[in-house]
Order: structure tokens, then C-alpha cells, then sequence
């Protein structure tokens, strides 16, 4: 299942569409360290609204593509983490250190501009 | 002759011929001598003076439904009927206050209100006597007890509704500024009150797109491993929301024992009290209060 990314001015934003088994998660790292060298992006976004679950090795990717991305001089942010979702992760101890979590997409795009300006919220 | 001690929907006994028809003339006789049989239940229950929360108006008219809904469960031997009147009895009566020996006083009374005219009746026929009482003692039995369980259960489920309702009111979740959310905690929190405090808090943060959140704990009535361990949940999912949270009301003795439990406070934002939270989460939100030329006129 490939995890479209759409390019918005200096920011890639990424939907996941459905679950995602740990071959499309590997993809989707792939593709976003592709995508943000040929665009030379400032910013991602991985909107994961649409997952019921989130396990150890999501979260893990998520935070390698978060560090990955940040060598490459970008910020990431995951939006959409449902309350069922966050609760979950925060019992199992996955708490996504180290990556920003926004509430949706206009916050987390809100959060790359302020970044962008210097300015800390 | 089985006696149907079990909640069953059939009142069990012998289906014979000549069972069928004591079981006939039974009824016929609690049917002709309704009025009578009636009359001296009530005033049983008043000498008993139970249902004192109803109204004489009332008793009688409820007395009346009992009293055939009884009858037809004798006569068809079925006790479905019965059980879906006394689940809307127990409906009735419950909001008036009416107890649990109360409900199964009333029915023990008409029992035997109902024996004592059989033994009235058959009394020169002690074999005869026997057969009537064989069919009548488990049907009444399984009256008894079907009334008695619908009317427990009635009361659990409102019970439990009520636990829930208190639940819900004595958690709040306050929406004071945009973006801002205030959860007071107050009482004691077992673990299920937590983790419908954080589920609530969570589908508050996302309905009301909160960046802030203020915790006030000084209501907490004791804190505990548990409790403190809840609140970094608590902080941690909040987190994943988008959501930043400052806990307040930390009193001394409060601060000491989570020293001592050793809860990794280092993911928590702390500040003394309300106010000053409320204060931080306004400057973190990019408020700046200032006072306007007049007051109002306080």
C-alpha cells in the first residue's frame, strides 16, 4: 500500500489511507527521504488519522524517519493520533520521544511555519 | 414433583390430567374470590405497613395488577408475562422508594393470603387439600421469586446509572480561553475514574483542538503510585494530541510523596497553584491580560 505525499510549498505532507504492514512502513521511509532530497523540503507531515493501531515498530520508523529527515535539515511532525490511539501507545510506553505530535493537519502545518519564523510555542 | 426453585420462563409441575385440572379449579376459585382474597392483602400490607412511600390510591391499583398478573401466571403456567410486568412494576416503584423487603414482603403476603383460603376451602378434604397445595406451593414459589429478582435487578441497573452519572459530573473537563482546557481532579481516583478521566480529557482536547491543558490536583483526596502514575499517562497521551499539560495544586505533602515514589516527574510541567497555571498556559497561548481603562462597575 503506498502512502501518498503531496508536496505543499516547502512542506511534504504524507496521508496513511489504511494499516500499514511493516514492508509498506520500511516504503513509506523510503519514499519521503526521496521525496524530500528532490524537493528540498523544510518540513513533513504524516498524517496517521486513519490508523486504529499504532505498534512498536511504527512508532520506532516513525521516529527513525523523524531523525532521518532532521539530518536532512526538515522537521516532522505526525498529526491525527486518535484518542484511543494515544491512550494505547502512551499505556505500552511508546511515547514517540523526540518527535512533535500535532493535533491535526492545520496545527501541525501551523507548528512548521512558527518553527520556520523562530518562533517557539 | 419438581419444585421450580431455578428462574425458569415455564412454572414446572406434573402436566397430569387431574393436575391440570386442581390447577383449573384453583384459579377459578382466586378468580371468583378476587375481591375478597384482595381486601385481605391490603390489609395485611398495611398492618405490615410496608409501601408506606405510596399513596392508598396507588397500593390498591398495583394491588389490583399483582394481583391478576399472579392468577394468569398460575393459569397459563408461564411466567414471561409476569416477568415483564414486574420489570415495569420495579420501574414504577423504585423512583418512590420502595425497598427490596418491601417488594417480597407484599408478595409473601399474598402467597399467603391465597394458602390460607385454600386451607379454607379444602380443609374437609385433607387428600384433595394435598394435591392443591403439590400445585400450588411451586408456582407460588416461582412467582415469589420472579417478582423478587426483577425487582433486585431493576434496582442494581439503576444503581449502576447512577454510578455513572456521578462519574461523569465529578469529572469535568472546563473550556476557559480558546485552547485552553482546565480538568479540576477532585476525590479519590480508583483506577477505572482515572482512565475515564484521561479518556475524557483526550476526546475534549481533540473536540475543543486544545493546546493547553491545566491539571489541578489539589482536590485529590490521596495520592498514589497509581494516581501519579496515571497523570504522566495522562501527560504523555496528551502529548501525542498536540497538547501540552501544567499540572497544578501540588501541595508539600503532595511534592514529598512524589519524590518518594520516584514518578519521573521530569516529563511533567508543575506549577504551584491554579492561578499560576492558568496564567502560564494564558502566556505560553500568546495572551497578554491587561487591565481595561474602567472596570465595569464591580
Amino acid at each position: 500500500m503506498d502512502v501518498p505525499i503531496l508536496k505543499q510549498g516547502a512542506y511534504l505532507i504524507a496521508t496513511v489511507q489504511s494499516a500499514l504492514s511493516d514492508a509498506d512502513l520500511l516504503g513509506l521511509r523510503e519514499a519521503i527521504m526521496a521525496s524530500i532530497g528532490r524537493h528540498r523540503s523544510r518540513g513533513v507531515i504524516i498524517d496517521v488519522t486513519a490508523l486504529d493501531v499504532m505498534d512498536s515498530f511504527a512508532t520506532d520508523l516513525l521516529c527513525e524517519i523523524a531523525q532521518m529527515t532532521r539530518l536532512r535539515g526538515a522537521k516532522t511532525v505526525i498529526v491525527g493520533i486518535q484518542p484511543d490511539v494515544a491512550y494505547a501507545m502512551a499505556h505500552m510506553g511508546l511515547t514517540l520521544e523526540g518527535i512533535v505530535a500535532a493535533l491535526d493537519l492545520e496545527e501541525g502545518l501551523a507548528l512548521l511555519d512558527q518553527g520556520a519564523n523562530g518562533r517557539k510555542s | 414433583m419438581k419444585t421450580a426453585t431455578d428462574l425458569q420462563p415455564e412454572i414446572a409441575t406434573n402436566s397430569s390430567e387431574s393436575t391440570k385440572n386442581t390447577l383449573r379449579e384453583l384459579v377459578a376459585h382466586l378468580r371468583q374470590n378476587r375481591t375478597q382474597l384482595r381486601e385481605e392483602w391490603l390489609r395485611r400490607i398495611f398492618a405490615a405497613q410496608l409501601l408506606t412511600a405510596m399513596s392508598r390510591d396507588e397500593i390498591f391499583a398495583e394491588a389490583t395488577s399483582v394481583y391478576d398478573s399472579y392468577v394468569e401466571a398460575l393459569e397459563t403456567r408461564t411466567l414471561e408475562t409476569l416477568q415483564a410486568y414486574a420489570q415495569k412494576l420495579s420501574e414504577r416503584i423504585i423512583p418512590r422508594g420502595v425497598e427490596t423487603n418491601e417488594v417480597v414482603g407484599i408478595v409473601l403476603l399474598l402467597r399467603d393470603v391465597m394458602a390460607r383460603s385454600l386451607f379454607a376451602k379444602y380443609h374437609t378434604d385433607s387428600r384433595q387439600l394435598n394435591d392443591v397445595l403439590d400445585t400450588y406451593e411451586p408456582a407460588a414459589n416461582s412467582i415469589a421469586i420472579t417478582v423478587a429478582v426483577g425487582f433486585v435487578r431493576e434496582r442494581e441497573r439503576v444503581i449502576r446509572e447512577q454510578q455513572e452519572a456521578l462519574r461523569e459530573l465529578s469529572t469535568p473537563v472546563l473550556q476557559v480561553r480558546e485552547r485552553l482546557l482546565i480538568l479540576p481532579m477532585i476525590g479519590l481516583i480508583d483506577p477505572q475514574r482515572a482512565r475515564q478521566l484521561t479518556e475524557q480529557l483526550l476526546r475534549a482536547i481533540r473536540a475543543n483542538r486544545a493546546k493547553l491543558v491545566v491539571i489541578d490536583i489539589t482536590g485529590v483526596a490521596a495520592m498514589d503510585a497509581n494516581v501519579a502514575n496515571h497523570l504522566v499517562l495522562t501527560v504523555e497521551s496528551a502529548r501525542l494530541l498536540g497538547a501540552r499539560v501544567i499540572v497544578t495544586g501540588l501541595s508539600p505533602e503532595i511534592a514529598q510523596t512524589l519524590v518518594n515514589i520516584g514518578v519521573d516527574l521530569g516529563k511533567m510541567n508543575t506549577v504551584g497553584d491554579l492561578q499560576g497555571g492558568i496564567e502560564e498556559a494564558e502566556r505560553l497561548l500568546g495572551y497578554r491580560v491587561v487591565p481595561g481603562s474602567e472596570p465595569a462597575g464591580v
